[in-house]
């Protein structure tokens, strides 16, 4: 996983302003090859541009460097953080994983939650993380997740998701499982307050995460390109031994079936969401 | 340990046990299926419909995997499309209108992973169903009587109460689908199932079930009434809850909260 190199820690994405946005630390990585349009990108030139090639195509990014891109400076409060993961299962290797993952990741889960305030709009805010065993979830996902919407319910706040996730940990089990029934009773009840939930769905979006909180946004967004879907592709593929279509599990591809609102570009994520915190807060 | 788990899951896939449409015929009277979604077609695989459990007229909800090669085949293998999913919604809303509580039976490797189904937005239809069944304001048993696999069994097992047969298995991955991933090696199925704890008792212990249903006579009239006798006494007291959408939201957020912090 290679962008992560480039990444400082959080701290500094947390508390950098815009124009001091993170700079990439590895000396000996200086371009990155888009592949979509395979073209070398300078690094610096890259993170300049929010890690999105020229051609449009959008690189996956780190929770911290997201919140730090989306969310006013300094107003971002992370809770639940104390939580983390055991091995509620004894499940084989699961606890040198995690260890191992979150020193790569430098995070201690597959989401980061908080209170924050974009474009002045206060907001209850998550950002899951591909760098933390593919942002799936386990245990302390659903219960950060789950404890974030019922903040929000309480604190009559709406809720800005990121999603990112390869499905439901499945060292976790059960358990696991059961977090796609938790978080969504959680996202019920914030709704059933009449408060708003965006959900912005990043690369990739699928699995137990798809059939749940991500699907069940007021609006949902997504970036371009990205996957999103339920079933892998390659399942799929073996499933049905059939070759699948171009473009198959793209934003654009479930856009075009009506299960998303907008596709929105990186760039223009935080001027679009401020406008939605904005129209429901009373205009 | 670990060939025992795997014992189970084939126990559980065998074509011989009762499958959701032998529940229904053996346990409830007069049984009235419904068919369709009423937004794109009827999933064959998920019967749904009115029934007299005695005499209290209940919605019930299967999955049906089918015993014969045929009929397997006619009911794509219990592997339910979107609108299968939707069909039940409706119907469990339809039940909620008219203050019938809703029964599940639940057998099946999965929600269908092809083409259509991500097309008319499979994870969505699951999506739905979770938010939708945790307000449900009547009561909701759930049995999972042969797979429950992953979230195309949770969709139908947002309940007050989820009982396993013995035999049953409930796991968030197939134990095949889990080695691939983990081990890169599908024959470490056994060890996978092992590791996954996705037995009656495992996931009891977990507090994930409530009750174990022995298979005793399994098949037999005595079998079915038993479970009969079980489910009305259950809904019984569910029916008079006043808390019963709270303790459903309780249900579920206890699991998993026993995080190191
Ligand atoms: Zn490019």
């Amino acid at each position: 996983m290679p962008l992560l190199n480039f990444l400082k820690p959080k701290n500094e994405l947390e508390t950098g302003g815009r124009s001091q946005a993170p700079v990439q630390q590895d000396a000996g990585e200086p371009e990155k090859k888009c592949p979509n349009c395979h073209k070398d990108i300078p690094i610096s030139k890259l993170w300049a541009d929010d890690l999105v090639c020229a051609c449009g195509y959008h690189f996956r990014m780190k929770a911290r460097h997201r919140i730090h891109l989306i969310t006013d400076k300094d107003s971002f409060c992370e809770m639940y953080s104390e939580l983390r993961s055991g091995n509620p299962l004894d499940f084989p290797g699961y606890m040198e994983k995690l260890e191992t993952v979150q020193v790569s990741s430098g995070e201690n889960e597959a989401v980061v939650c908080g209170t924050a305030e974009i474009g002045g709009q206060k907001c209850c805010i998550f950002v899951m993380d591909s760098y933390f065993m593919m942002g799936s979830m386990g245990s302390v996902v659903g219960e950060r997740i789950t404890s974030l919407f019922e903040y929000a319910a309480e604190n009559r706040l709406p809720v800005v998701g990121f999603t990112v996730s390869g499905g439901a940990r499945m060292q976790e089990g059960l358990l696991s499982l059961m977090q796609m029934a938790k978080t969504s009773a959680a996202v019920k009840r914030h709704s059933d307050a009449g408060l708003l939930y965006v959900a912005v769905l990043t690369d990739p979006t699928t699995g137990g995460v798809t059939a749940s909180f991500a699907m069940e946004a007021d609006i949902i967004l997504a970036e371009p390109g990205a996957t999103v879907g339920f079933a892998g592709a390659r399942v799929i593929e073996q499933t049905t031994k059939k070759t699948l279509p171009k473009g198959f599990q793209t934003s654009e591809f479930v856009q075009e079936h009506g299960f998303i609102d907008r596709i929105v570009k990186r760039s223009d994520q935080k001027k679009l969401i401020t406008d939605l915190l904005k129209i429901h807060n009373g205009g | 340990m670990s060939e025992k788990a795997y014992e189970r899951v084939k126990l559980a896939r065998d074509n011989q046990r009762p499958t959701g449409v032998d529940y229904i015929r053996n346990i409830f009277r007069s049984f009235i299926e419904l068919h369709g979604d009423r937004r794109y077609g009827d999933d064959t695989a998920i019967v749904g419909g009115i029934g007299r459990l005695n005499d209290i007229p209940v919605t019930v909800i299967a999955i049906e995997k089918g015993h014969t090669a045929k009929e397997r085949s006619a009911r794509n293998f219990g592997a339910p499309h979107p609108e299968g999913y939707r069909k039940a919604l409706r119907l469990m809303k339809q039940a909620e209108k008219f203050g019938r509580p809703i029964i599940c039976f639940i057998d099946t490797s999965g929600a269908y992973c092809g083409v259509g189904a991500e097309e008319r937005g499979q994870g969505q239809a699951i999506a739905e169903n979770l938010l939708e069944m945790s307000t449900l304001c009547v009561p909701i048993i759930s049995l999972l009587v042969g797979e429950g696999g992953s979230g195309g069994a949770l969709a139908l097992a947002v309940a007050d109460r989820v009982w396993m047969m013995q035999n049953s298995v409930y796991s968030v991955i197939s134990p095949e689908g889990c080695a691939s991933i983990l081990w890169k090696d599908s024959e470490l199925a056994e060890k996978a199932a092992a590791s996954l704890k996705l037995t009656a008792e495992d996931a009891k212990t977990l507090g994930v079930v409530e009750r174990i249903l022995s298979e005793k006579d399994m098949g037999t009239k005595a079998f079915y009434e038993r479970i009969r006798a079980m489910l009305c006494e259950e809904l019984e007291e569910l029916s008079k809850d006043p808390e019963l959408v709270g303790k459903r939201y309780d249900r579920f957020r206890r699991i998993g909260t026993k995080v190191e912090a």
